[in-house]
Formats: C-alpha cells, structure tokens, sequence
C-alpha cells in the first residue's frame, strides 16, 4: 500500500493531549507509522484541522428495525435519492438511508467507525448483513440482553458465573461486540401489552426487577472483561419524570467498579432526562443527571440530541414505541422477537413550536453544556430517533457557539423558552473538546485502542477539516464550522483518500469488531448443557443454526479478552 | 458412495422455514428427507426431473446446448444491449444472489421486480400506509391464546405451520390445543377451516367490510346493518368479543385478502384493525409469505435500494411506484425491451398482455428445471437448488434469518445463482470497458 503523509496541520489529538499542533501524519499500510519514505504521497493540509477519523458509539444504522423503518417510510427517501457515479452505488436518504449511502454521507463528514447499538440476537445475521454492505466505514453492533429469558432465569437463580459464560455464548454466536440493555424487563411485560416502568418494579412471570438484571449484567461485563461498558437504554423512555429512574439506574451500579473504564454508558439521555408529572409540565431533568455524572467516575453518557425536523423512532423498547405512536396517530411498526426483545418503529416529526420537543431539545443541551469532563459525554443524536447523523454538524454549530444556539432559542416555543436552563449557559465548546466527543472519547469508552488517536500504531483513519483553528472564531463564525464538519475536505480511511471535499473519491470494505470473551472449559460447558436442555423449547429455530459464523462477516476483526469465569 | 445424513437442514419450500430436517444422502442424491412435511419430502428427493443439465442458447429458433462462457456472453450481450431490462424472480433464490441482482440491475439501468408484486405486494403498500404489528413466530407459539386465519390455507399451502406455531404447538405460556382459540375466514370450507372453532364463511370480495365492522365493534359502536359480508351482525359482534378478549391474539393472511377485490384496501384494513386491537390488549399481524425467500427479497432490495420491490433504476437511482415500476404493468405495458428471469416462471403466472410482451422479447432464464419461461428463452443457464445444492441466507416469514446449507452437489457444470449473475456482471463490465 502507498505511504502517504499529512502535512502541516494543525491536528487535534485529545487522546495523546495534542491540541492544535502544526505537525505532520505518517501513515504506511494503512497504520499510523513514526515516518514515511520521500517517496509518500503527501497531502498538504495547510491551514486545516486535522483529527482522527469521528468514532460514532450510536447509531440506528442496520438490522431488521433499522429495515422494516426503510420499507414503511417510501415518503422518507423519495425526496432524497442519491444517484450512482464513478466510485460509488445509488440509493436513497433521508432519516434511513439505505446501507450505501449509509457509508458514504459519513465518509463525508470524516467519520469512519460506528456501532449499531441494538441488534436483536436471533435477526442478528440480517444486522450483519447490512453491515457488511455498509462501505467505507468500520462497525459493529451490541448485542440485546435486557429481556432475555436465559438472563432473567439466570438472574433469578443468582448465577452469575453462568450468566457471564451465557454472554459470552451470544456474543461469540451473534458476532456482537457490547453488552445492551433496553427498558430491562419492560419488553417481556409489553408481550402482554404492559411495561415495567421503573426500577424496582417486578417483571411479570420472571420475578426479577429491572435493578437486578441491570446489576448482575454490569457485573458480567466486569468478569468478562468487555471492551466497552454496559450499554443502557433505562426504563420508562420518554415518559414525564423519567429522569429519576435514570439516576437510580446509574446510581444501581455505582459499586460495581472497574479501573479501565466506567461500568455502563447511558445513553440517549434526552429521552430519558425529564422532570415533571405530565406532557404540559415536562422539565429539563439534565442540571440533576448532570451534577451526578460530574460527581460519579462510573458512568458516562450521550445527550441523543434532537432536530427540529421530521425523524423515524426506533428502538428495541416496544412499549415506549406504542406509547409514542397513541400521540403521534402517523404509522407504527413492532416487531417482537422471541424470547428476546422487541422493537418499534414510529415516524414523527419535532417542531420548534412544540413545547415538549423544544423541552427536548434543551434538555440534550444542557446535559452537553453541564456535564463538565468531555470524557464522559459523547455527540449522538440517536440517529434517527432525535435526528438523521447528518445533522452533526448542526449540533457541533451550537455546541462551540452560544450565539448560534441563542438564534435558535429565540424561535422555540415561549413557554419552553422561560423554563429551560439553556439561555443562562454560557459555555462554548473548544475544537479540541469537539474532538474529545466525537472521537477520542467515544473510541475509548469503546475499547477500540487503534481508534479515535493519531499516535503511531493507530489506523490510518483521518479526518481533515477546513478549519484555521487560530484564525476562525468558532463562536462567531459557526456557519463556516458547520459547513466544514458537513464536508470534509478529505476523509482518510486506513491511509487512503475515500472522500474530497464531500464527494467519495473511493468505495472499500470496512470491518466488522466483535468480542470473544475466553471463559473456562467447564463454565462453557454447563451453559452450553443449559441451553441444549431448553433451546426447543424457547426458539423456533434450532440452536446449531442459531450461531452466525465468522466467514460471514466480509471483513471481521476479533477483540478476544480473558474472562475472570 | 456411503449415505450419510445431515441435521438441522433448512427447508427451501414454502417461508415457515423449518430447520430440522435430517437428509439421508450419498453427496450426490438425497435419499431421504424426515421431519419435513409431504411437499419438502417431494422437493428434496426430486431434484432430478425435469433438470436442465446444460446452458442453452436459442439458434435459428431451437434452444440448443452451448458452453457456460458463450451462455454467459450472449445474456451479458442482450442486457447490454437492451434499453430497459427488466430483471424479475428473486423468490426462490438466496440473499447473496439478490444483491448480485441489484447489482446488475443498476449496472444495466434496468427494473428489478421481485414476486412480491404479483403475491404480497399489496401487504407492503398497507404497511406503508398504516405500519405493523408483528412478531416472530415463536412468540405466537409461546404466547397465543387466539389464532386467525384470514383467506388463507396453511394445512396445504405452509403444513408445518399450525404444528410449529400455532394450534398444536406448545410455548411458554400456552401448552396444548385447548389454551388457544382459532377462527377461519374464507370463502370456502377448506382443511384449515375444518380445525377451527369458529369459521366464518364469507361472501367472495367482502373482505374489506368484514374487517371494517369488526373495527368498528372492537371500539364498542353500534353496527347498523343486520349482516355483513353474509355474516350475521351478532356474530361479528362476538368474534370482535373473542379478539378484544384474548391476552395475546395473531393474525395470519394470506393471498385470500391480498388478490381479492380491495386488495392493499384489505391489508390497510386488517393491518388498521390489529393496531387498533392493541389499544384493549396484544395483537399481532403476519403475512403468510409463499416462497421461501420472498421476505429475503423484499429485505435485500430494501436495505440496499430503499423500496421493497418495484425498483425502478433507470434513472440512476432508485424509483418505486408499483403500477408504474413494477415489472407486470411495465411488461404489459410493452416498455421493457429484455428480461433476465431468475428462479421463477412468469410465462405461466404473468396476466396474458404481459406474457404476449415477455415471449416477443429476449429473455435470460437462470432456472434449475425445465419452466414455460426457460422454453421461451433466449438463453438458459441452469443453476443449482437453493438449499440443497447451494448454500445462501433466506429470511422466514417473520424476518428471521437462516442459512440454508448445501447438502448434495448440483449436477457436473452446474452453478449457483450467484456465480452465474458475477459471471453475467463481470463480462457485462468488460463488454463496457470497464474493470
């Protein structure tokens, strides 16, 4: 493969504490090397901000909701065909778009990794499936947990040793890469037409509690030794007066420490962070999540945050899709799946003159502007529940600018306007913390060591932005900034040039992380007998065709850890 | 050769996809075939009638044997050579084979059409309108306490499925026969009918009013007329009792609500109705896909295209608009000028003004047996059994899944659908000077 060098920009690096250094990158064989030959391609980036490709920790890209959300919504993305060219496959936007166009709109906007963050175990060979023809960028998925009936029985019964060996099962059967927990307890009761709404609330036929399920899988990630944190999506999505579930959820696991990393990331918290009895009294519930995640080292968080503009719901948490769906009256999917989870698809529209969303919309703010360290804090947008990922740019506008988020504020519903914390935020974000968020920090929180950092031995994943940090006044000039982060002047993956100014130059094959946990011989035994002894009896398929070999992942990149079962 | 058999086979018949079957084989000829139902016995061990064992080119009006290359090169040509092909089949092929499919259609700027335009294509523009309430099938099994069976006749058409997930199986929660209720709408007393509690024999095309009334019902208003769809008011009244009744009701339907008068009025109504069921308790809906991987179809085109069948990509990008780019209407209405038909036999299931198009223009036919198509063809290049002599994913009705392995070798010189269609794309490729 050709060298190439990455000349005389000012980089920003949060991971190895480079912050705005005029320096050059030197990448040969798709690694960041110490130095190249004269013979390397050099790529003049004078006057440009250079960071490490954007690392995207969740996204609603692929699987069969991500699919049924493509075939319901034929509205969504006749606006916004994407025709084919020299380099690259046609298709269609717009808030699903398919897989792609998937690839290449983030290419454009210089990011390179992201991770499905909800993939329903038994459908998981149809998430692969997309994944696998998602071009450019390397992905994953974590793998649903929260609802499972071997989970719950296990922690019924207490065995957590088994739990742990049981996970480790359905990661390596399902190519999974996390552990994720959505309305823990809540989807099993929404078989009936219930939900569990809060912590301590029973699950119906299983006799266990959301608390017990969300502590003992924090604890199996720590045997385990996963990559990443347990990935929660709490009880009581979008519903007035979440937020206290969602302090108790994190507070649930505040013990249950590791000292690599934190314990569980929650995340959309916009949808999760609200105070209030009912819809005309919802408030802002993030000055209180945020003064607990400053003050506790074991969580971190994303905002989800939300545009005001049409947008597909989908998340596991079919309850909260069917509660969504009796206020919006447009079209509603569900999609349960045996023994497992659920989903649920709604299409929906946010208005700025809409009181509860320009609550919403504040709410992701605010916990972006007060959560003070920007390692626990990370840009999503729950692409597409809060908005499309290619609204990114528009968040980074009003995170570095107050000016930028004031205009905004000044449109949004008045009585909103008097009861958000958000006009009296005077906090602006750096580049460098921009890229600690969108970057740096994600691909830490994910394990990924060779992500997110431009130091040697990291890939050769960059994004190259027209940005003069020294000249350019983010605050004031956030149109230029936004613009900038839309199309990135050239988008770097694995030492090669896959996008130019927001065109794809070239089409690859990223690849796909997932995690082996190694667990003791006999451990693996009794859980594999447990599982033979009931899987007829759960499944409607058999369980030797329920495991996704590797040879069907097209690039596949195994993480193995060392379990302490 | 010594016979050796192989578990947990995945049946390529009909979409329940069952997965248990144990094939008795020697490597070359299945044997035996147990667990399956009568139809997957008769497809596993008469993989050798009617084969097409070698590619046929049409010379001076007669299909005669030819090479795989020169097969290949002419199907490349007439697509090359065509203003707008149209690329139908898809059903009974795999996953990986759809994808080379889309590939080649937006190589070609061509339509590619799946049979879901001429089966449950009119489900797909319910769901468009109205959305889903769905689940897979084991949540059925485990949780089902009233089953129903509109317009369709799964004792015949899916013989597994009321053992496997419905009636007589047994779940979680729901153990035998008795915890489960079954009602059968249909228009005639069919096998499936003969099982059923309560069977409500409509008046043909009255569909739409029956569901409309039980919508109605379920919202506790008053039904002014003394029947409906030939069915006494008062026993509408109590099948919308039993539904808003049940703790976990599914709804299964077939092409009995989909072809009939109405058609996406139906789906849209049936598919209105279970979400409306789900204000007063938990109901699903599913359609009873026919083939075994036209939901595998319909998912492939959608992750990749956007649109579920009817993709039109002549433009450059892609188009739905069934009516106007689905490959019956464009056939019939003499626009396409050449079609690869790949694992189906439009010639025998098209309307006539679109068959007498189709048989007055080249056609390329990727078949394994000997079809009304595959005689009408331009060229023909046999291909081996899904699920028996190739490997590749399908999706069961619900959206599970499966890999449907090879078992046996397809005859000498036989391929896959997927080597056959990379083969037609990279000679297509070099035809255009491209690499």
């Amino acid at each position: 493969m050709p060298e190439l060098l990455i000349r005389n920009g000012y980089v920003f690096d949060p991971l190895n504490g480079i912050e705005a250094e005029m320096m050059d990158i030197p990448i040969r064989d798709g690694k960041i090397v110490e130095k190249v030959g004269r013979r390397a391609r050099v790529l003049d980036a004078s006057g440009m901000t250079v960071m490490p490709g954007g690392v995207d920790i969740h996204s609603h890209i692929a699987g069969s909701k991500a699919n049924c959300a493509r075939m319901m919504r034929p509205e969504d993305h006749s606006k916004d065909p994407e025709p084919k060219t020299k380099n690259t496959r046609c298709g269609v936007g717009h808030t699903i778009p398919s897989v792609f166009t998937t690839g290449y709109r983030y290419a454009r906007m210089g990011y390179t990794t992201v991770f499905e963050p909800a993939t329903p175990p038994l459908k998981t060979r149809h998430t692969h499936e997309e994944l696998n023809d998602i071009p450019i960028i390397d992905k994953g998925c974590f793998t649903l947990f929260g609802n499972n009936w071997f989970v719950m029985e296990y922690v019924k019964q207490g065995r957590i040793e088994e739990l742990a060996a049981y996970v480790a099962w359905m990661l390596e059967a399902t190519k999974g890469y996390a552990i994720k927990i959505v309305n823990p307890g809540g989807i099993e009761a929404w078989r009936w037409g219930h939900n569990v709404r809060r912590l301590d609330d029973m699950v119906p036929n299983f006799d266990v509690t959301p608390r017990e399920i969300v502590r003992a899988l924090c604890k199996v990630n720590r045997l385990l030794n996963l990559p990443h944190a347990v990935h929660v999506h709490p009880n009581g999505l979008a519903e007035p007066g979440n937020y206290q579930t969602t302090i108790d959820t994190m507070e649930c696991a505040h013990d249950i420490v590791t000292e690599t990393h934190p314990t569980m990331h929650v995340t959309h918290v916009q949808f999760t962070g609200r105070k209030g009895w009912a819809w005309p009294d919802v408030r802002s519930g993030a000055p209180e999540i945020a003064d607990y995640v400053n003050a506790h080292e074991h969580v971190s968080i994303d905002p989800g945050q939300l545009i005001f503009t049409n947008v597909t719901w989908m998340t596991a948490d079919g309850p909260a899709m069917f509660a969504l769906f009796k206020l919006t009256k447009t079209k509603w999917f569900n999609a349960d799946v045996e023994s497992e989870t659920g989903a649920g698809v709604v299409s929906a529209t946010y208005k700025r003159s809409n009181y509860v969303n320009a609550i919403q919309w504040g709410i992701a703010l605010e916990l972006a502007l007060l959560v003070k360290n920007p390692w626990k804090i990370f840009l999503t947008t729950d692409h597409p529940n809060g908005g499309p990922f290619t609204a990114y740019p528009r968040v980074i506008s009003w995170l570095v600018s107050k000016e930028a988020r004031q205009r905004l504020v000044d449109k949004i519903n008045k009585t909103a306007r008097t009861r958000l914390n958000l006009p009296g935020i005077d906090r602006e974000y750096t580049l460098h913390e921009i890229a600690t968020i969108t970057r740096a920090a994600t691909a830490k929180s994910l394990g990924l060591q060779f992500k997110g950092h431009l130091g040697v031995g990291a890939d050769g994943d960059v994004a190259i932005y027209n940005i003069q940090p020294a000249k350019v006044d983010l605050a004031k000039e956030y149109r230029a900034v936004r613009k900038a982060f839309a199309r990135a002047a050239f988008t770097i993956k694995d030492g090669r040039i896959v996008a130019r100014n927001g065109e794809v130059v070239r089409s690859t094959q990223g690849r796909t992380f997932w995690t082996r946990p190694q667990v003791s011989e006999g451990m693996m035994k009794t859980v594999t007998s447990d599982l033979e002894s009931k899987f007829d009896d759960y499944y409607t398929i058999r369980m030797a065709n329920y495991p996704i070999e590797e040879s069907y992942i097209n690039a596949s990149h195994m993480i193995s850890t060392s379990a302490e079962v | 050769m010594s016979k050796t058999t192989s578990q947990n086979i995945v049946c390529t018949f009909c979409a329940s996809g069952c997965d248990d079957l144990q094939i008795t084989h020697d490597g070359r000829t299945v044997d035996s075939a147990r667990n399956g139902c009568a139809i997957s016995l008769s497809r596993f061990t008469s993989t050798k009638e009617s084969r097409i064992l070698k590619p046929l080119i049409r010379t001076k009006g007669t299909l005669r044997p030819t090479t795989f290359d020169r097969a290949v090169d002419r199907a490349a040509r007439i697509l090359n050579s065509a203003r707008y092909p149209v690329l139908y089949g898809w059903s009974e092929t795999s996953c990986e084979a759809i994808s080379k499919g889309i590939e080649l259609a937006e190589l070609v700027g061509g339509l590619i059409d799946n049979t879901t335009t001429s089966c449950h294509g009119p489900t797909i523009l319910g769901i468009q309108d109205v959305g889903e309430a769905t689940c897979t099938l084991g949540e059925v099994r485990h949780s089902a306490d009233l089953v129903i069976y509109w317009g369709c006749n799964p004792i015949h058409s899916h013989p597994h499925h009321t053992n496997r997930f419905t009636i007589f199986s047994k779940g979680r929660f729901r153990k035998t026969r008795k915890d489960r209720k079954l009602i059968v709408v249909d228009v005639r007393r069919t096998d499936t009918a003969k099982l059923a509690d309560h069977f409500i024999q409509i008046q043909p095309n009255s569909d739409y009013e029956l569901l409309t009334a039980l919508r109605t019902a379920i919202k506790g208003e008053e039904i002014e007329q003394d029947s409906i769809a030939g069915i006494p008011t008062e026993t509408v009244e109590e099948i919308a009792d039993l539904m808003t009744d049940c703790e976990f009701g599914a709804l299964f339907f077939g092409l009995g609500l989909t072809m009939t008068a109405g058609k996406h009025r139906n789906t849209e109504a049936a598919l209105a109705l279970v979400r409306d069921l789900n204000y007063v308790t938990k109901f699903v809906i599913i359609p009873m896909r026919g083939w075994f991987n036209v939901t595998g179809a319909n998912e492939v085109s959608t992750w990749q295209t956007g649109y579920p069948y009817a993709v039109d990509l002549s433009q450059g990008y892609p188009r739905f608009n069934p009516g106007d780019t689905s490959a019956i209407d464009a056939v019939a209405r003499g626009e396409v000028d050449a079609a690869l038909v790949v694992a189906s036999d439009p010639v025998s299931h098209f309307p006539k003004a679109a068959v007498k198009h189709l048989l007055g223009i080249p056609i390329v036919t990727l078949e394994p047996k000997s079809t009304p198509t595959s005689e009408a063809s331009e060229v023909v290049i046999p291909s081996a059994i899904l699920g028996i002599e190739a490997s590749g994913t399908i999706y069961r009705i619900d959206g599970v899944p499966l890999e449907a392995r090879r078992v046996v070798d397809p005859p000498v010189g036989v391929r896959s659908d997927v080597e056959i269609l990379d083969a037609i794309i990279r000679r297509l490729r070099r035809l255009r000077g491209r690499r």
